[in-house]
């Protein structure tokens, strides 16, 4: 662990699982509907359900969805601040589910094109995970820079990628593929040490057999 | 960091003559690709965030979002301003300013996680009344909060941090182990009477459970960081009059290590043993429940 994961990171209390970690996932979720969200609908199970009134889990990942930091103290009033940007939420308890992790939630989110469903759980410390994106397996933190395609299951598809990606000198630290059926939609992510080329996004989507392509900028504090 | 125990940490100082800060300063920077003034901003930063939260909590009654606890800092500033007490002033502010920074915790302010959010109130409590007290500079205080962070980081390599794997020793304890090691520092000690005040808060909560009400980073947590800035003043001052830990300060921190792994899983964060399973724990905990 870095220094400043020993002291600090400087955030907005009283739990780096319930609170700060809530709120990164909130942000990942956002950053992977790739616009803003208008309409959410936010489902807690285990241990946010239970506790995560108490420990403000319920306003952090409302400050997530709408792009706040974890240590942006205007979390604490982030019902109020939704209602003025404009986005509908509703928080709903999922309860016990005994196959998640303790904290986890997950979110169905509407923007203005788009809709998404992201899974992810907080798994201590402030870290986080998602587990899956619109029923697709995933694991990833968002600590890296991560780079997600949905695209049509068939040969080259992978390779094009990495290439575009390697012509720009951009290492591959971690990758994963998943799909649905042979043949049909599958889902890659891909993690990198350096930052991700400014318009890796709409180039990458240009490409024939890509659907969607979502960038996740690295670590958020 | 190459530094795994504190031992190696502490041999290096004495072979250099130099502070610990410094030593974790310069291999930081290398580590990091920045210049040890970028590092020291950053560190400063930080500071300043934590004597916020420390000066509102002891000014302001702040209340926690369920309302169980607030206003705990406030109310022994006023004591130590106004009464003399029994603790001695140091002793009493150092306890007022953590529980106010975990005050604020509780609320939703803002505070640096030091090494958590649960136990954020010791280090900030204790530096900020060692140097005031011994009238230090800021740049002094920023210093010490680099040792302080070397021992965290040692004891997150032997051991743990988290009070789901270790208990409130390994929160606490440990935030009351780093405020320690940064007091010695700022006081003029030792590396070597660094090492021994790690050992002393240390050994003093062998075994301490994390065991909070309704599972909420209240009780008994804003008192137990009072505690634990208080047990860190005194082991400073043990070791800088000269006392020696008998068991070294890195086998005491594989022994907390050790034990934390044995500490039940009710013990540990779950809130379903200790504290949280009093019938009063378990009223507030339905009270909670019912109310937010």
């Amino acid at each position: 662990m870095d220094i400043f994961d020993i002291i600090g990171p400087v955030m907005i209390g009283p739990s780096s699982s319930h609170t700060a970690g809530a709120v990164r996932l909130g942000n990942l979720a956002r950053n992977i509907l790739g616009e803003e969200p208008e309409k959410a609908r936010i489902i807690l199970y285990n241990s946010f359900a239970e506790t995560g009134k108490g420990h403000g889990t319920d306003k952090a990942l409302v400050a997530g969805l709408l792009g706040f930091l974890p240590d942006d103290e205007k979390i604490k009033v982030s019902f109020e601040e939704a209602q003025k940007l404009g986005m509908k939420f509703e928080l709903v308890d999922g309860g016990a589910r005994p196959d998640l992790h303790p904290n986890t939630v997950e979110f169905y989110l509407e923007g203005k094109g788009k809709t998404t469903r992201v899974l992810g759980s907080s798994v201590g410390g402030g870290r986080v995970l998602i587990f899956s994106i619109d029923g697709f397996k995933t694991e990833f933190s968002g600590e890296f820079h991560t780079v997600i395609t949905i695209h049509k299951d068939m040969p080259g598809m992978i390779a094009q990628v990495t290439t575009y990606l390697s012509k720009r000198k951009v290492n591959i630290a971690q990758m994963r593929v998943s799909r649905e059926a042979k043949g049909e939609k599958a889902l890659m992510i891909i993690e990198t040490d350096e930052t991700l080329p400014e318009r890796v996004k709409e180039e990458l989507e240009k490409y024939e057999g890509i659907y969607r392509v979502m960038v996740i900028g690295g670590r958020m504090d | 960091m190459r530094i795994n125990t504190l031992s190696e940490l502490i041999n290096l100082a004495e072979k250099r003559n130099q502070k610990i800060s410094s030593i974790i300063k310069e291999q930081n920077a290398k580590e990091q690709g920045l210049s040890e003034r970028q590092l020291f901003d950053k560190m400063e930063k930080i500071y300043q965030v934590m004597k916020q939260s420390a000066e509102r909590g002891v000014f302001e009654q702040v209340h926690s979002m369920s309302g169980i606890t607030g206003g705990e800092g406030y109310r022994l500033w006023l004591w130590q301003a106004t009464k003399k007490g029994l603790s001695g002033s140091n002793v009493l502010k150092a306890s007022a300013r953590a529980m106010a920074v975990s005050n604020i915790n509780a609320s939703m302010g803002k505070i640096v996680a030091a090494p958590t959010a649960g136990s954020s109130g010791i280090i900030p409590g204790v530096i900020i009344t060692v140097a005031e007290e011994l009238k230090k500079r800021d740049e002094e205080a920023v210093d010490a909060l680099f040792t302080a962070a070397a021992v965290g980081q040692i004891i997150a390599k032997n051991a743990t941090l988290a009070g789901a794997e270790g208990g409130c020793q390994a929160e606490c304890g440990s935030a009351s182990a780093m405020a320690a090691a940064a007091a010695v520092e700022l006081a003029g000690g030792s590396p070597r009477q660094v090492g021994h005040a790690v050992a002393f808060a240390l050994k003093a909560v062998m075994g301490m459970v994390c065991d909070p009400v309704a599972g909420l980073v209240e009780v008994p947590c804003v008192k137990r960081n009072a505690m634990g800035a208080v047990q860190a003043m005194l082991a400073a001052d043990m070791a800088l009059a000269g006392i020696k830990s008998v068991i070294p300060p890195d086998e005491v921190i594989q022994a907390m290590g050790e034990v934390g792994r044995m500490i039940p899983e009710q013990l540990r964060e779950t809130a379903l043993g200790g504290l949280a399973n009093t019938p009063t724990g378990k009223d507030i905990k339905k009270r909670c429940l019912n109310n937010l």
